[in-house]
């Protein structure tokens, strides 16, 4: 039977549901709201109606071309996410497959690289950049932001593999299959919406990224996270200028999470719901 | 051809000793069935042979060849899994195509045997569908065909029917046992149903704590079982079995009577008890008989028209020429 729920509670519920929702959205809200005052307004105090005034995000076209950092940002939240499943999908598929006694190790000594502060190996991670002219280069970030990601990157798709029945892999065997066929014809395919949402999942992060995108570069290879922070500038705060920054640079990952939410849940709930 | 002989195969997992090594001749176009209890090492035997695990000591010839170290694809074999194990992607078509496709058959070939298993297996119209979408039988069925068109030399079968319920069990049993008389071709099925394994096997193979307990046709085990473990095994309902006073009278350490050899009287007999459950299925009488100081309960067999009921008291006596007799360590003595 059907636990009852009566109408009131559904009721109350749904407003909370709702308030907790408006309360976690309202900093993106008010920097679009922001983003559309004039300077004077923004700084004037707390003001739900924005004048409409589109003066601001002019100007930050006209001051550092926004297309600029956009294709940065792709390139590197793409290029790092391809290089990280193609190391990928074979690491994962090595350690749910055949495992050894230390996978299980191998796998939480992966994750704890992500309990470290990056700021830690900042200076040899810089000094590395440095020498070897990998500095301010989307190379440079592709290969920096895959390896922060991997670990992530592997964990899911261990626990998406590890779903998949080991019989089927053997029936595969029985059929002739050699290791590559394997990998190709049965686990790619049987994975494919793990793999999509473990993407996109990267793709964001890499997108979001601000640590290593601001130290690591200046102007070239200056994603849309480093191009926001050239927004709060030594010459002053801008309120409205560094919204409509922020606006422009979340808009695309905005639309594409929109779009992708069902592989996104999937994706973050790490193959616990089917 | 399909003749797979094992010489001192044996496995092992680390320590443990799983199956210890064991000879068995397997002729080209038997049925043979492995049957045991769970974990008597039955599917790992089976693995064994497939390939998908190593022997850890002894040789596997097929048809003559040595074949330990091939892999699973090489030896010319197909199998059957519990879980079907089919492609959740592809179509059936795709499934049954898979190997073929491995085999880098041609595309018309692949076509004609795919049409013909389809045909065989009534699987004609679902050629285009997932396996998500077709019931447990005909998964069963999709699975058998893309061992079909392999036109392998022998075909392995891991517990096939397990997960299917009892009205199609019984169906696909006989499909299976006349696939095996249309195509002539080896086929090890492994079961721990022994109903299974009787009614289907040309050669029985029972095995216990991964050794062989015996090997013969399904009556000779029913008949004269090597031993009390196969005399218990086989058989349903079970032999009931007597160790004790009772043997002793025999002159054995265990004595067996399966439930038909026992007659059963309201006046007078050899065993006195009372009856427990009784089953009525028509064609035969269940009784289980109780308080008879004996054994815990005396399974006994009667005709469909005995109209004895709980409580009733009753009289057993055994058919003396077809009483099994065992020593000490289990053996039959004659």
């Amino acid at each position: 039977m059907a636990r009852a729920i009566s109408r009131n509670s559904k009721i109350g519920w749904t407003v909370a549901a709702w308030l907790v929702a408006l309360i976690i959205f309202f900093p993106i809200l008010y920097t679009i709201i922001t983003s559309l005052k004039t300077e004077q307004e923004a700084i004037a105090g707390f003001d739900l109606i924005p004048s409409f005034s589109f003066s601001s995000y002019e100007t930050v076209q006209n001051q550092n071309n926004y297309f600029r950092p956009f294709m940065n940002s792709v390139v590197i939240a793409v290029g790092s996410t391809l290089l990280a499943l193609i190391v990928a999908i074979p690491a994962a598929w090595a350690m749910a497959f055949s495992p050894t006694k230390r996978t299980k190790d191998i796998l939480m000594w992966m994750l704890s690289t992500k309990m470290m502060p990056a700021v830690a190996v900042l200076v040899p991670i810089y000094l590395i950049f440095l020498r070897t002219g990998l500095m301010d280069t989307r190379t440079g970030l592709v290969i920096i932001l895959m390896l922060m990601n991997l670990p992530i990157v592997i964990w899911m798709l261990y626990t998406y593999f590890r779903e998949i029945p080991g019989e089927i892999l053997e029936a595969a065997r029985m059929d002739g299959a050699t290791l590559r066929d394997e990998i190709l014809y049965i686990l790619t395919p049987m994975a494919v919406p793990g793999i999509a949402s473990t993407m996109l999942l990267n793709i964001i992060l890499a997108w979001n990224e601000a640590f290593w995108t601001i130290q690591l570069t200046t102007t070239n290879a200056a994603p849309l996270s480093a191009f926001i922070a050239s927004f709060s500038s030594p010459q002053g705060l801008f309120w409205a200028k560094l919204s409509a920054a922020s606006t422009m640079a979340i808009a695309p990952i905005l639309i594409l999470g929109w779009f992708s939410q069902k592989q996104l849940v999937r994706g973050l709930t790490f193959g616990a719901v089917k | 051809m399909g003749r797979i002989t094992l010489e001192g195969v044996a496995k092992r997992f680390g320590d443990v000793e799983v199956i210890p090594p064991l000879n068995l001749d397997i002729e080209d176009g038997e049925f043979v069935v492995f049957v045991g209890p769970s974990g008597c090492g039955k599917s790992t035997l089976l693995r064994l042979i497939a390939g998908l695990e190593d022997v850890s000591d002894g040789r596997i010839l097929i048809d003559g060849q040595d074949a330990t170290d091939e892999s699973p694809a090489k030896r010319g074999l197909a199998m059957v899994f519990q879980s079907y194990a089919l492609y959740p992607h592809m179509s059936v078509r795709k499934n049954i195509a898979f190997p073929m496709k491995m085999a880098k058959v041609p595309q018309d070939e692949q076509n004609r045997r795919i049409d013909a298993a389809a045909k065989a297996l009534n699987l004609t119209d679902y050629l285009e569908r997932r396996p998500g979408q077709l019931s447990g039988g005909q998964r069963q069925r999709v699975a058998i065909g893309r061992a079909i068109v392999r036109e392998p030399s022998a075909f392995l079968f891991d517990e096939p029917l397990s997960n299917l319920d009892a009205a199609l069990r019984v169906g696909m049993r006989l499909e299976i046992s006349e696939l095996h008389n249309r195509l002539e071709t080896t086929m090890i099925y492994v079961t721990h149903d022994q109903v299974e394994a009787m009614t289907m096997a040309d050669k029985i193979v029972v095995l216990h704590a991964g050794r062989i307990e015996q090997v013969g046709s399904p009556l000779e085990l029913y008949l004269r079982p090597k031993n009390a473990f196969v005399a218990g095994f086989i058989g349903s309902p079970k032999m009931n079995l007597f160790s004790g006073e009772t043997a002793a009278e025999y002159g054995a350490a265990t004595i067996g009577v399966r439930p038909e050899h026992i007659g059963v009287s309201t006046e007078g007999g050899k065993w006195k008890g009372r009856v427990g459950v009784s089953e009525h299925l028509g064609s035969d009488t269940f009784l289980y008989v109780e308080d008879t100081g004996l054994a815990e309960t005396i399974t006994v067999r009667s005709d469909g028209e005995v109209r004895l009921r709980h409580g009733d008291t009753v009289w057993l006596t055994p058919n003396e020429d077809k009483i099994h007799k065992f020593d000490q360590s289990g053996d039959r003595i004659d």
